[in-house]
Parts: C-alpha cells; structure tokens; sequence
C-alpha cells in the first residue's frame, strides 16, 4: 500500500488530471432503446448480469455432463434409452463410448473452470459491484467492459462449436471433417500435448474439436485480460471522496487482487494457447519433439519441441486461476461473515495482507502440479516448501473468519448460510494441500481422485457456495426483489450435504489409487472394492444435480414474483445498500457519495444502530471541502484508517 | 438454525472422519520407499484430520454459541487482535513448512541416489494404449533401437535394430518382469503421447514423456503379480492401458532372463500362472 500511496502523492498534478478525463469518459446517460440498455449494453450492472446469466448457463452444461459421466463411471455398459438418440454417435444405443466419456471430462472442466469460475465471481458480482461499493457511477472504461463481455461471449460459442463439430455430421461438414462422437477434444481441460497437438492421429476429438477448444480458450484470455485492466484502473482511479484503500469492503479487495492475477497469468496461456495452435497448423514444434511414431506412422514434420514447456506455461496461468477462481468467493464470504454476525471483520488489515500473500505466492507454486513430469527433482522440492507456504495465508483467512463469527450475533439468512458453508468447505478442500503440496506424497497420490477430490472441494465447490452466497445476498439489489428464504435453506441444506457425500469419498477412493480421467473402472482389480463408494458417490451427485433446480427455480421465480426489498434488507453498511434498489443507471443520481468510515461499523458501542453505514457522516471528522479524490481525502483522514483500532 | 446447522458440521465432520477408517486404504506395500512413504503419509493425514476437525468444531461451536438469541445485547465491538494473529500464524507456518521439509526425505532419497552398477537395467517404451518392456537378455546388453524402426503391424513396437548384435538376445514383451529385492532402473520413454507408469503397491509414478529419458529407480520387496496402470491421460483406451508386473525370486529371474526370445513367452506365461494376481475380496 506504501507504494500505491507514494505513487499518488507524487503525481498528484498528473492524478488530478487523469481523474478529471476519466470522469468525462466513462459518465455516459442512461440508454432508451431496448438493445443498447440489455444488449450492447455499456452499464456495467446490465453487464455484470448478463456475466452471471452466461455463468448460470454454463454451470448447467457443466453439470449435465458431470452426471452423464457418472452414469458412466458407474454402469459403463448400460444402455441408456434416451440417450442414444440424443448422442447418436457418442452414445450408439445409449452406451456411452470412452472417447465420449473422455470429451465430457474436456468440455466439464472447460466449461466449469472458465465460464463459470472465472466469469461469474469476478465478471459477475465484480463487474456489478465494485463501481458501486467504491462510489463510482461506471467502470473507467465501459465500452472496453462491454467488449470485455462479447469477446468472453464468443469464447463460450466457439466452445460450443467445439461441441457440435465433433457431434454433428451437419457442423462437421463445415470444417471439411468427419465428426468423431464426442462433445469436444478428449484431453482434458489440460490439454496436454502431445496428445492435443497430434491432431486426429491421437485419438477423436483431436482434431477439428481441439482446434476450436484452443481458439476459443484464447478468445476468452482476451476478454478476461480487457476485464481485469478495466477492474485494476476503475479501484485505483475512481473512488469516491473518503474511499481510502484501507476503507474499501474486502469484496473489493478480492476482486482487485483477482484483476491483478488474471492480467499476469492470462497471457502466459493466451501464448501458450497460441503457439499450441501453430504446432497443430503450421507445424512448428514447440511442444512436438522428433522421432513420434502415432498410429504406426513416424512423424517426420516435427522435431525439437518440448511436452514440459506446454506443462509450465499451461500451469503458470493453471495455478493463479485457482485463486482468480476463490479470491472473490474468499471476499464476499468475508462481506457475508461481518454483515450476519453483526461484528467488524476480525483483523481487517491482515485479511487484505492474507489476499495478497495468496495472489504472490499463487505464481510460485506452478511446479507442484509438474512433481511426476519429468521436470527436475530440485525445481520440486522448491515448488514443494513454496506450496505449503501458502497454507499460512490461507490458515489466516480462516481464523479471522471464525474470529469474526465470534462474539457475534449471527442471523442465519440463506447469504449467511452459504458463506458459512464456504468455510466449511474451503477448510475441507484446503486442507488436503498439505498432503498434495509434499513430493514424496504426490507419489503415490498424483492423478488419482484425491486430487479431484482435493481441487473440487476447493475451487469448485467452496467458490460455488462463495457465488450461491453473492446471489442471495446481493440479488435484492440487482433485482428489487427478494428470493424466497424457504427455497434457499431447502437447496443450502441439500447442497451442502450433498457436496460432502460427493467429494469427502473421492479421498478415499485416491488413497486406494483409483486413476482420474478413467472412462471405467472394471479392468483393474486393485480397484474394484471400491465399487460401493462409486454407487454412493453417483447418487449423490444425482441427488445434488437435482437439488440445483431449486436454485434455478428460486432465481427465476423470485425476480418476478420475490417480495419486494427495500434498499437495505440486511441492515447493511457498505455504499451499495445506501441506494435504491434496483440501482438507477449511474448509481448514485449523479450525487457522488462520500464516505466517513470502514465498511464495517457494526454494533458500535454507544451507536443508535448496530450498523453505522460508511455514508454516515462523522461529526469528528472535518471534511476538507476542496478535497476533490479520493487521495486527497486519504490526505484528509489519515492514511486509510480502517474504522477504530483496538 | 444456528444450533442445527452447527449438528449438521460437526456430523459431517465425524461422517468425513469415520470414511476413514473404514477399511479403505493402500494395497500392501511393496517397495523399499513404501513404508516411508506411509508413515509419511499417515503423519500428514493425521495433522490434516485434526485441522480439519478443530476448525469444523470451532466453525460450529461459534454458530452455537453466537446465533442471534433476540436479546437487546450486542456483538462485541472487535476489529481483531494482532497478538493472536502474530500467535496462530507462526504455529501454522511451523506446521505446514516442517511438513513440506519431512516429506522431501523419500523424494531426495529416491532422486538423488544413482542406482548401483549391477542394477536391472529395463527400457520401458509406451505407446497408445500398451506398455512395452525391453529386457537385455544374457548378454545384460541392452540393444539399439530407432524409431524409424517401429513397425507395430511386424510386431516392433519399440524399433529394435536387428543388426546390432546385442540385440539378438533382446526380448520385448508386455509385461514388467524384475527380481525382488534388487535394484531397478526403468528407463522411461514415450512413442506418442505422455503416458504414466503406475504401480500402487510400489508407491511410486512416473511421466513417460515423449523426447525425454526418464530414469525411474525402486527396489521390490515383495514376490508376486501386481498391476501396472497408465496414470496420465492419454487417449481413447487410457483406462485400459494396464500390463502385469512380475516380480520374481533372485534365480527364477535369472533363469528367464537368460532364455532366448522364443521361449522366453512360454516360460513368463508359466510364472505369471504361478504368481497370480492377488484378488480383491
């Protein structure tokens, strides 16, 4: 922060200047026609909305794939009735065929890490909130943001082209190509090569489905690196008079730390993903080295590359995405904790400090996904101890949760309750870092389902309930309306037990040393006493899968039919809450706020409420009137004081 | 809710536990790194249930005794407090870096130690969706091969070169075959695509990488029929790609080893028949 400060002070001509253009730039009057308010939309609300609709979308793709890979897992030879017609070449008399089995894996992960991990807690309630929580009527670029989205948007149908070029005779014609049966390339969300850079000689799916999962990864590294630029320059320019760093919600922090994460590593795979590409195209050889014999054939147009290179630069981005995944799930959970308990985050500063120590570190664990590749057994020692550093900031996060719900007085909303479970399950999934993050334990245990077990609890699972708790919470202020309360609680408790039943088995399962990405489990024997832990797991992730329509139901529903909200249901004290709600096109009414304190004052003693809102104006503070920016208000209030030091 | 979401954690807490100690577990061991690595294993996942199981209790020991019970009393006004930051920070580092320090013991020991001279040394080339094990014969010569060579449909998978003369005692079959209690040294390598050699009961994996020789040192300890998997994705039939491994006793070994290539597939059909597979119950 010392740094952010100085740069600040130190040009603070330049600063006042900057801030004055962008003020011009992004103050834009509210749309009259129908498509530039819903679709081209440049409102950052309207875009942040059409983020999560595209992540809702997403989520439920992913998840019918996971269950179909289930049923596989589980009756590998059953015949299907319904299935058969809708795969018919996938699925040729409703049997699932391995290579679609495998295709399911590819596009489930795809779909899952970046089209909903990534686009909803950051794209989503980041591009909805953030502006408003720091005062700002818009993003300091909202027609680069309205890109930001499109592009995303064609990343997401080009992937599902990838789907249908494989599938359908009709689209594969498009591409000159014979469709293969699956949904897409069969080499994992990974795509290790030289299984993905062979083409159609490594299998089905590897060809023109591989081609377009490539083009369309690489489109959406464009729109995710666009987003975290406009996010990076929007909390660093544009706060409102009063907003210090230090008085920002840790919401804000988290997605600030995320921007800064997705510029550094999207890059690196938008390289990678590009040279992937060249090596299927125009045969270079970065990944492909000489002397491959594939199908019986010996390749005689490669040679040099290497298979590890596309390893560290796929993990590089691979590993910050964890946290780009978790980081805003981590902020809102924190948000949620303090807002329901009633209490002021529990060691505010070390929280912003803990964000931060995860997002460095996050660029310095990479080689631990890399321990049985072949890359040098020094290099994995480092990566080893590194690993498990980042444990400590983690472990940090959880006791200051836990600090904030003591003492408190805890309302059990439906946002409280899945907040809560996303600590539960952060410290279930987490914790198993510690077994994975070890060399010598990553030998027995790499590849097996105690690894997806491990990253599924953690940044599936825990960032979903971090995004389940984001949509309650905030959805009276995006819609007007409440969800139904009953609804809620009937999907947390199902889903929170469900996710348990699903992930805590997939241990055990690892421990005994079944193999990811195995369409069947029935040629091995080591594996088959693990048949009743199979059955279970499928029920409950059926189960599960069919708890989420509650969800689906209740969102629909409630957007019409919820109750009404007024502007601040939970009793509330950051700037988004001192608004109408739905919030009018800038935000603000074109009356910037200014805020006086943390974000959160709750049960202050002495206090007519239990929440004082950052709006309130302090009678012992004097406000410079000239203070125009945000710096000089810091200038005004001392450096960033978070609310009361005790 | 707060007093039956708290029951809720702390069942699922003792659920998660209890899968534990079920009965599902590693296969025996059978490698001189095996038990290291369990013990290793088991000091982690001890440190990791109570970790787990402490900040579940906690989690739901705070919504029990913090639930909003209507009084007009307030939450405690805290924003923290640095000494107990400073406390649990220290402790879990000390943790969490003690255990990546432990657990690099077996990793160096594996790594760093060159295999002996007179270590058994077999190539070992994988292909979609096969392993393929090159075994030097009498003349504990490995011979040359190319892949230019490689002819799946003549039955040369790995492209040995008939004209080098220490091929001629050469044997390449599917199955890994090696003495118990001697050191090994595989030599990893890969036609295609990156494959992944897997033996539970050994403890260890290892990539094959295509471009790469990857040396892959471990001891046996144990005589009998195990499983080789393929542990890293690599196409179509990934899940099948499964071979035997036969370890053998010192002069049984021996005995094959020296066998011509025609009848070394008789003789190793006969030993796979006479160490079976343990079956699961």
């Amino acid at each position: 922060m010392a740094e952010v400060d100085t740069a600040h002070g130190g040009q603070e001509v330049a600063a006042h200047d900057v801030a004055h253009t962008e003020g011009e730039v992004h103050r834009h009057p509210a749309p009259t026609n129908f498509i530039r308010k819903y679709i081209f939309s440049i409102d950052h609300k309207v875009i942040g909305i059409q983020y999560l609709l595209l992540a809702l979308v997403s989520v439920f793709i992913g998840m019918f794939m996971s269950v179909l890979m289930r049923l596989r897992l589980t009756w590998p030879e059953h015949s299907w009735a319904g299935l058969g017609s809708i795969f018919k070449l996938g699925a040729p008399g409703g049997v699932m065929s391995p290579e679609f089995y495998l295709s399911l894996v590819t596009m489930h992960g795809t779909m899952m890490v970046f089209f909903v991990l990534t686009t909803a807690p950051q794209g989503g309630f980041g591009n909805y909130f953030l502006p408003i929580q720091i005062g700002a009527d818009d993003m300091a670029f909202p027609n680069l943001n309205m890109l930001s989205f499109w592009v995303t948007l064609v990343g997401f149908l080009v992937l599902v082209l990838a789907i249908f070029a494989e599938g359908s005779a009709t689209v594969a014609a498009w591409f000159n190509a014979k469709p293969t049966g699956t949904v897409g390339p069969i080499g994992g969300w990974t795509a290790y090569p030289p299984l993905s850079a062979l083409g159609f000689r490594a299998g089905p799916g590897q060809g023109t489905g591989q081609n377009l999962w490539i083009i369309s990864i690489a489109i959406f590294c464009v729109g995710s690196l666009l987003g975290a630029l406009n996010f990076i320059t929007t909390l660093l320019n544009m706060r409102c008079r009063g907003m210090s760093l230090m008085r920002m919600p840790l919401t804000c922090w988290a997605w600030f730390t995320t921007a800064v994460l997705a510029l550094l590593a999207f890059p690196v795979l938008l390289g990678g993903g590009i040279l992937l590409l060249l090596d299927r195209v125009a045969e270079t050889s970065f990944f492909i080295p000489g002397g491959l014999v594939v199908s019986d054939t010996l390749l005689t147009n490669h040679k040099g590359g290497s298979p590890i290179l596309w390893q560290h630069l796929f993990w590089f981005f691979g590993h910050p995405e964890v946290y780009i995944a978790i980081l805003p799930g981590m902020g809102a959970t924190s948000h949620i904790l303090a807002t329901f308990a009633r209490k002021p985050v529990f060691g505010y500063r070390a929280m912003v400090f803990a964000m931060f120590g995860i997002g460095l570190l996050g660029f310095f664990v990479w080689g631990h996904h890399m321990f049985m590749s072949g890359m040098s057994p020094y290099s994995g020692m480092a990566f080893s101890i590194l690993t498990l550093s980042i444990g400590v900031p983690s472990a940090i996060k959880t006791f200051n949760w836990l600090g904030t719900l003591w003492g408190g007085k805890i309302r059990f909303h439906t946002p409280m309750l899945y907040a809560i479970g996303f600590v539960s399950l952060f410290v279930a999934g987490g914790i198993t870092g510690l077994v994975l993050g070890q060399t010598s334990l990553d030998l027995p245990m790499h590849d097996t389902y105690f690894v997806l077990a491990h990253f599924h609890l953690v940044m599936g699972v825990a960032a979903i309930f971090g995004m389940f708790a984001g949509v309650a919470f905030w959805f009276p202020k995006m819609f007007g309306r409440m969800m139904s309360e009953r609804l809620g609680k009937v999907h947390f408790w199902i889903t929170f037990i469900g996710v348990y039943c699903i992930f805590v088995p997939m241990h055990i399962m690892g421990i005994v040393g079944m193999p990811r990405r195995y369409a069947q489990f029935t040629e091995y024997e080591f594996l088959k006493s693990l048949h009743p832990l199979v059955v279970f797991v499928s029920i409950a992730v059926f189960v599960t899968a069919a708890s989420q329509l509650i969800f689906l139901f209740n969102f629909l529903w409630s957007m019409f039919k919820g109750e009404k909200a007024g502007d601040n249901p939970w009793e509330a004290t950051s700037l988004e809450w001192a608004i109408p709600s739905p919030p009018p096109h800038d935000n603000f009414a074109g009356i910037p706020p200014v805020v006086y304190r943390g974000p959160y004052e709750y049960s202050v003693p002495g206090a007519p409420n239990d929440f004082i809102m950052q709006t309130e104006p302090d009678p012992t503070e004097v406000q410079e009137p000239s203070a125009r920016d945000a710096g000089d208000a810091r200038r005004v209030t001392g450096d960033g004081d978070n609310g009361h030091q005790h | 809710m707060g007093r039956a979401l708290a029951i809720l954690i702390w069942l699922l807490t003792i659920g998660s536990v209890a899968l534990f100690f079920m009965g599902w577990w590693f296969p025996p061991s059978i490698s001189e790194y095996g038990a290291q690595i369990d013990s290793q294993f088991l000091i982690t996942i001890i440190v990791v249930g109570l970790a787990f199981t402490a900040a579940q209790v906690g989690l739901g020991y705070t919504l029990w005794r913090y639930r909003d019970n209507q009084s007009t009393e307030r939450a405690t006004y805290s924003h923290g407090n640095n000494r107990l930051e400073i406390i649990w920070t220290v402790i879990t580092a000390i943790i969490f870096i003690g255990l990546a320090v432990l657990g690099q013991r077996v990793w160096a020991q594996l790594h760093f130690q060159k295999a002996p001279a007179d270590a058994v040394k077999i190539e070992v080339v994988a292909q979609q969706f096969q392993w393929n094990f090159h075994y030097a014969g009498a003349d504990q010569k490995l011979g040359q091969t190319k892949p230019e060579l490689i002819s799946d449909s003549s039955l040369n998978f790995i492209g040995l070169d008939d004209a080098d003369p220490n091929s001629k005692d050469d044997s390449v079959v599917s199955t890994l075959i090696v003495p118990v209690n001697r050191k090994v040294e595989l030599m990893l390598r890969s036609k295609d695509v990156t494959h992944d050699l897997w033996v539970p009961q050994l403890r260890i994996k290892q990539d094959a990488v295509p471009g790469l020789n990857i040396p892959f040192p471990f001891t046996a300890t144990q005589v009998g029929q195990y499983e080789v998997a393929c542990a890293e994705l690599c196409g179509q039939l990934h899940y099948k790609m499964r071979a035997n491994m036969l370890v053998l006793p010192e002069n049984e070994h021996a005995e094959l080893m020296s066998l011509p290539q025609a009848k070394f597939q008789t003789r190793m059909n006969e030993l796979l028949k006479k160490y079976p597979l343990a079956l699961s119950k």
